[in-house]
């Protein structure tokens, strides 16, 4: 309901239902934090829901003394490799989409577009046969080529989009003034396009560095572990130690919870483009 | 935002952006994407362990997989986890969504904290509610012994319906995010005609809000039925699909199928179902929201 009338009593069980689902959100998150930072003793004695008598960093020490910082760097490697491949070849391709106009660029469109309707759980067992005849299985280079092929629908769909608006006279110009088409997608394309780019790679980064699927069928040494799939292991290697699984996890959305403080308009757009329309 | 300045076609052609500069993506598309669509297709018809050769087996998987009781189960389990999804999440994200687009302080603070969830990976969702689900250290401890101490996870009649909230906890903020883009988008003058005409709170959300946001609600539909009928991540995580087989919805049920019991054909029979199932629910939906009948339905449904 818009809030522009004035002479309105206060929606009170509007209030009320949304103050509900802030605990209902807020509750997990901190219980979360709150034991994380309990000793592991204390986790087994105290309310749970109540800030420990004796708060210890331990747990975190732990997570990091087993190898976090591998499985964090493989995340970082894996999310900016397949992030900058998806931004590059989709803006490359949204260039020919916009602007070729011939019956084969609409019919690539198209084609590119009825990608969004394919869920990739069902694909898994093929990508999985591609993966290990490849001989890739258990690389990152592994997880690296399905994310970008399954990101490039949406982020086409929103780069096309964005490319669309650039006026067609600029274009015109840059060809008078005899500029091959890697100088227009340089100089005219990527820079008018950079909100485009960056709610694609924004949401793209997320989609990666969340991604469980993927790591799950296609690897298994540690050496190459991304973090949601350490969290899994994790739970299995501190078994009993609660606090210092939740500190596992705690850790492992920390750069998310970064990102978010400092770009929350950037993401909250990012996650919703392409549907909003 | 989408004007279409097609350039005439005579100019273009001469003069239009090589083909060359799409292969990139179409190579990856094509071969990780398109490829394995095709490709599961023709391994629903193989036997294959996942480490040999696949071998043909004719329509054989088909018949065993589709007349398994347990993959009846697990379809029948699917139904239940989509709709009950759908009926919490739909509602909730709706009023959420008409509750954030709100101007005043304090829902723009409640915007920020709901949409926290959306920052964590499946796996540390399903981890910290194992914990905070857990009857004998998590939450119920948090009471006085004896409330509280249901074991969620544990009741194979409780577990799907743990899963299915914790599973809308992860994607209620998503969708309330639609509908609030959807909202502000709502021409303040229709609200100002409804005032006019007496119409109280209820009334304008009924007859100015809810027929507003008619494309927001088959967007978000879309998104959520056939988005969790392939759910799989956040599941896993919390029961593997037990306790016995209580949450061993379809997409589960295949990648136990192929990746634990190493039938890749039955489980490839599962995931073609899936597609399928998929497809023919989206095309479903946009059929019924091109037309007219859309409206009726929601005015039958408020």
């Amino acid at each position: 309901m818009s809030a522009r009338r004035i002479r309105e009593t206060p929606n009170v069980l509007g209030a009320l239902g949304g103050l509900v689902w802030v605990v209902v959100t807020i509750v997990p998150i901190y219980y979360l934090v709150l034991t994380s930072l309990r000793r592991q003793q204390d986790y087994y004695v105290e309310n749970p829901l109540l800030p420990p008598a004796d708060p210890t960093l331990d747990a975190y020490r732990l997570v990091l003394e087993n190898d976090f910082l591998r499985y964090l760097s493989n995340s970082l490697i894996v999310t900016v490799a397949a992030v900058v491949v998806i931004l590059a070849v989709s803006l490359m391709a949204s260039y020919y989409l916009v602007r070729a106009g011939t019956p084969l660029s609409r019919g690539t469109l198209r084609l590119v577009l009825l990608g969004l309707a394919i869920p990739v759980q069902a694909t898994i067992i093929p990508v999985y046969y591609l993966i290990v005849r490849l001989g890739l299985y258990d690389s990152l280079v592994a997880l690296i080529l399905p994310a970008i092929a399954f990101a490039i629908p949406i982020s086409v769909l929103i780069i096309v989009n964005f490319v669309r608006d650039i006026p067609a006279e600029l274009f015109e110009s840059m060809r008078a003034d005899g500029a091959g088409h890697g100088r227009i997608l340089l100089a005219l394309v990527l820079p008018l396009s950079r909100p485009a780019l960056l709610t694609v790679g924004i949401y793209q980064a997320l989609q990666v560095w969340n991604g469980f699927l993927f790591p799950l069928i296609l690897t298994q040494s540690s050496s190459v572990r991304v973090l949601p799939l350490s969290l899994w292991t994790y739970q299995g290697q501190f078994a009993v130690n609660v606090p210092a699984v939740l500190a596992a996890v705690t850790l492992s959305a920390l750069p998310v919870l970064a990102a978010f403080i400092v770009g929350r308009r950037q993401l909250v757009s990012g996650l919703t483009a392409g549907f909003g329309k | 935002m989408t004007i279409d300045r097609r350039p005439g076609a005579a100019a273009t052609h001469r003069t239009g952006p090589p083909f060359w500069l799409a292969v990139p993506a179409l190579a990856f598309f094509g071969l990780f994407a398109l490829l394995p669509l095709g490709g599961v297709v023709v391994l629903s018809f193989m036997e294959w362990d996942g480490l040999g050769t696949p071998r043909w087996a004719g329509t054989e998987m088909w018949i065993d997989t589709v007349t398994d009781p347990d993959t009846r189960a697990a379809l029948w389990r699917t139904v239940v986890f989509v709709v009950v999804s759908y009926l919490f999440q739909a509602p909730v994200a709706l009023l959420l969504g008409v509750f954030t687009a709100g101007r005043q302080r304090y829902r723009a603070a409640f915007a920020v904290l709901y949409f926290l969830p959306l920052l964590f990976s499946s796996a540390a969702i399903g981890i910290t509610f194992r914990s905070l689900l857990d009857p004998n250290f998590g939450l119920s401890r948090a009471f006085s012994p004896g409330t509280l101490t249901t074991n969620w996870l544990g009741d194979p009649d409780l577990a799907l319906y743990a899963v299915i909230f914790v599973v809308g906890w992860c994607f209620v903020p998503f969708h309330a995010l639609l509908y609030q883009a959807g909202v502000r988008q709502i021409p303040a003058s229709l609200y100002e005609a409804a005032v006019l005409d007496g119409a109280g709170r209820w009334k304008q959300f009924r007859y100015v809000t809810l027929p507003q946001l008619r494309y927001t609600i088959v967007t978000s539909s879309t998104l959520m039925l056939v988005g969790s009928l392939t759910y799989f991540d956040l599941v896993f995580v919390l029961t593997g699909g037990g306790p016995g087989d209580a949450t061993r919805i379809l997409p589960l049920d295949m990648y136990l199928t192929g990746f634990r019991s190493y039938q890749m054909g039955p489980a490839s029979v599962i995931a073609v179902l899936l597609v399928v199932i998929g497809l023919g629910l989206s095309l479903f939906l946009s059929r019924i929201s091109g037309s007219g009948r859309m409206q009726s339905q929601q005015a039958g449904a408020a």
